[in-house]
């Protein structure tokens, strides 16, 4: 029989595991460990206009992914109006609508954004290069003002920024003088490098400065050296490149705001920056719904806040594999203590080892005193759960009164569990012994200790509940155990008396 | 206290997960193994192969049957009520004898016609079954085991495992129960396990709570005098149970009869560890040597193999009593 299979599918499942993890983990921004910070944020852009009475159609471009930065949530305030995003290959846009309104109106989006490390540059469409054409006497300005440029430069970001200098405030020569009386600067270089063969757009930017209010957007020069390759110019100080805390909100070469049936429109923009838990910014995060990025996250937060719990039991069950195969330690019931970890981790541990020792002892006591009545098993078990209920009801009351709030949470114990643990360790008390019983009762004990500071741990649970890929780590793992077929711990000391003659 | 894995390694001993996954996964189908967990189902697969078991008085397989107990028993001077699925010897009640309305146990405590009632009740319910699924009382006649064994034990009846892998028997031990085991031969309650050999069915050494041991530590009879009668034949009985169960890896409970010879107690499709402490030696070289013979050899060939390769030599001999040693070798 070949083990070849078995290898495949552990194999398979380890990198799959990984793989999806790591795609997370780079892709998605998720951080490895909890405690990191992240930095976020807040953008608010309000658009203010007069209205008319009219029907009003307000078009507004959103910022979308980008480097350096990545949308966690957005949101949008604006009584009244009809709503719609729109989303083509250039941009993104919100598009509000009504029949009618007069007087002055304000219309507010709001957008988190969370600094991201990726420093890959993005892809955009190159835009075609215009027909440009001039009056006189703009026609021979612009033609010597290229000229001059183009004498000074070699590709088409030196020409850019030859050009921008000669627009520059201590260079400005005649010719730009002239061109400037009657053209805006930033289009008018946008019209001279078209002229000059250089493809480029006119993109408008938001520079992020903490605790900023009524900001506006600043104008950028986007210059592409070929079909790809791009980078911004500062058409004010020729600075290539693009600063680090720039957010490029409309960069598809479109207007910003349009507003029809209104006038006296303008958008401004307030900014906060703060910091966050990465683990929270996650949580946070916008989810795209593609297979790969299958997460928990897009569920309602009390079906997460579930699955934060159930995504541990994997640990608790391969807390419970290594220390049956490796170790060799006894348990009552395979994965009880698994089931007492869980509840470890709502009651904390002393308190729950307390009140788990106390169940047992009591019900351990009474079971004893049901042996004597002669009961078919079902009807006794049934009754050690009644007990336990008992118990459990007593003992929270007893804390309560004597103000010991942590008694209460005795109440998340399994208590079907509990009766049958109870039930099994009383056969054994009988068949075996009280030693036995003190050896599986302490096994359980322990391992539910284990599984309790493993599924406990922080960094445990920031890994399986926001890496799903972990699980099929721990799957492969589980697998591999069970394929061990060396000593256990415990049999090293079990079978040493062999070894000694 | 702690032995180096290599240690263990070098004398062939195996572990547990070792067992689970090579031996018992590969070479015991599950589906096989309720005849072997179902006490009543093997014994009557037994006597359709001529293999001797106790002789059976009655079962109670119904709560309303159980108040037919006392006249099932009724006449008979002892006799075992034991659980047809129960494992690791539990729930298994001796009675020696009856003394007017009280039932005797080796211990000396007496119980009344009630306690049976409520065992055969608790056996009913699936108490000492695995997996707590309903079950079958089995009320068995008591042994008779051979009195030249008497002096080894302490109450309860010795019984002798026989590991039989792929038909051949590997390794076999007697295990006497003491007073710590209640009268019970589980080695992990405090019952002495005794090394036997292969070749002839004398005592290779003794262990109790998996330590050494040179005597029993209830009736202070030493241990190296220990030989089975009828050995060959016994062997023979255990390797025969491969072919009625076909299980491959299997252990097979023993028993003495004054009258009628070895008799198979029970079959466990999971026998423990503990017999390669009671032989001093791992299982290991042996089961990789019964894995290199070919199938379809006959019961007799293999047992002949086995006692022709697995032979040993009592390390008890080595005792500072010689004397009483060698006097008792002689009968």
């Amino acid at each position: 029989m070949s083990r070849l299979p078995f290898y495949l599918i552990v194999g398979l499942l380890m990198v799959l595991g990984i793989g999806t993890s790591l795609h997370r983990h780079i892709q998605m921004e998720v951080p490895w460990t909890p405690g990191e910070q992240r930095q976020i944020w807040e953008v608010e852009a309000i658009v203010d206009f007069s209205a008319l009475g009219d029907p009003v159609r307000v078009d507004l471009a959103l910022p979308s992914h980008q480097r350096g930065y990545r949308i966690l949530t957005e949101n949008t305030a604006s009584p009244g109006y009809g709503l719609s995003f729109l989303q083509d290959e250039r941009s993104r846009r919100a598009q509000w609508s009504i029949r009618s309104a007069t007087g002055s109106q304000q219309l507010y989006y709001s957008v988190r954004l969370q600094v991201t490390e990726d420093r890959r540059q993005q892809q955009m469409v190159r835009p075609p290069l215009r027909e440009i054409s001039w009056e006189r006497p703009y026609d021979t300005a612009a033609a010597q003002v290229i000229e001059r440029a183009w004498m000074r430069s070699a590709d088409p970001y030196t020409f850019t920024r030859e050009l921008i200098r000669d627009f520059s405030e201590d260079r400005q020569g005649e010719n730009a003088r002239l061109l400037l009386t009657q053209f805006e600067r930033t289009p008018l270089l946008v019209r001279l490098l078209n002229q000059a063969g250089v493809h480029a757009r006119e993109v408008s930017g938001l520079m992020l400065e903490d605790g900023r209010r009524r900001q506006s957007l600043t104008s950028w020069i986007m210059v592409f050296e070929d079909e790809q390759n791009w980078t911004l110019f500062n058409p004010r100080t020729a600075d290539q490149g693009q600063p680090d805390n720039l957010l490029l909100w409309e960069a598809g070469g479109r207007a910003v705001l349009e507003v029809q049936g209104g006038t006296n429109s303008r958008v401004t923009f307030s900014m906060l920056s703060r910091n966050q838990p990465a683990a929270a910014a996650v949580r946070s995060q916008l989810a795209d719904d593609t297979l790969l990025n299958f997460s928990i996250h897009s569920l309602p937060l009390e079906e997460q806040a579930l699955f934060q719990t159930i995504l541990l039991i994997p640990i608790g069950a391969l807390v419970v594999v290594f220390l049956r195969i490796i170790v060799g330690i006894k348990t009552s019931g395979t994965f009880m203590p698994v089931l007492i970890a869980l509840a470890f981790i709502q009651t904390t541990l002393p308190t729950g080892m307390i009140g788990f020792l106390l169940i047992v002892a009591v019900g351990l006591v009474i079971r004893n005193y049901l042996s004597y009545l002669n009961l078919l098993l079902v009807a006794r078990v049934s009754a050690v759960i009644i007990t336990v209920i008992a118990i459990i009801s007593l003992f929270s009351v007893l804390s309560y009164r004597v103000g010991l709030n942590a008694g209460l949470t005795i109440t998340f114990f399994p208590m079907i569990i509990l009766a049958w643990t109870i039930e099994r360790m009383s056969i054994l008390w009988e068949e075996e012994g009280p030693k036995e019983v003190l050896i599986q009762g302490g096994g359980s004990l322990i391992t539910a200790i284990l599984a309790y500071l493993a599924m406990n741990n922080p960094w445990i649970r920031h890994l399986t509940f926001n890496f799903l890929g972990v699980q099929l780590i721990i799957m492969s793992l589980i697998l591999l155990l069970g394929n061990y077929t060396g000593y256990r711990l415990l049999e090293l000391r079990r079978f040493k008396p062999v070894t000694e003659d | 206290m702690w032995a180096r894995p290599k240690q263990l390694k070098l004398r062939g001993i195996i572990g547990m997960n070792r067992r689970n996954i090579r031996y018992i996964g590969r070479y015991n189908s599950r589906r096989l193994y309720p005849l072997v967990d179902d006490k009543l189902k093997t014994k009557l697969l037994a006597e359709k192969h001529g293999i001797t078991t106790p002789a059976l008085i009655g079962t109670v397989s119904t709560q309303f049957g159980v108040k037919a107990l006392g006249s099932m028993i009724a006449g008979h001077p002892g006799f075992v009520i034991k659980p047809a699925k129960g494992s690791g010897g539990k729930g298994i009640l001796v009675i020696e004898h009856v003394d007017g309305e009280s039932f005797i146990k080796p211990s000396g405590a007496r119980l009344s016609i009630e306690d049976l009632h409520r065992h055969v009740s608790n056996i009913l319910s699936g108490l000492y079954s695995l997996g707590g699924t309903p079950d079958v009382a089995m009320i068995e006649g008591l042994i008779n085991f051979d009195e030249k064994l008497s002096e080894y034990t302490y109450e309860g009846v010795p019984d002798i495992r026989v590991i039989i892998f792929r038909g051949y028997p590997v390794m076999a031990m007697m295990r006497l129960s003491t007073a710590a085991s209640d009268g019970k031969a589980n080695l992990h309650q405090g019952a002495v396990g005794v090394g036997l050999d292969i070749a002839t069915g004398t005592a290779v050494r003794g262990v109790q709570f998996d330590r050494t041991r040179r005597d029993h530590p209830d009736t202070g009879h030493e241990l190296a005098s220990l030989r089975i009668p009828d050995w060959s034949n016994l062997l023979e009985l255990a390797a025969g149970c491969y072919e009625m169960t076909g299980l491959g890896y299997l252990g097979t409970d023993m028993v003495i009869d004054r009258n009628r010879g070895p008799m198979l107690l029970e079959l466990n499709a999971r026998p423990g560890l503990a017999i390669q402490m009671a032989n001093g030696e791992g299982l290991r070289a042996r089961l990789d040597l019964v894995e290199k013979q070919p199938e379809g050899v006959s019961v007799k060939e293999r047992v002949a193999f086995s006692q022709r390769h697995f032979a040993r030599h009592g390390e008890l001999k080595a005792l500072p009593e010689p004397v009483l040693a060698e006097a008792s070798l002689s009968t």
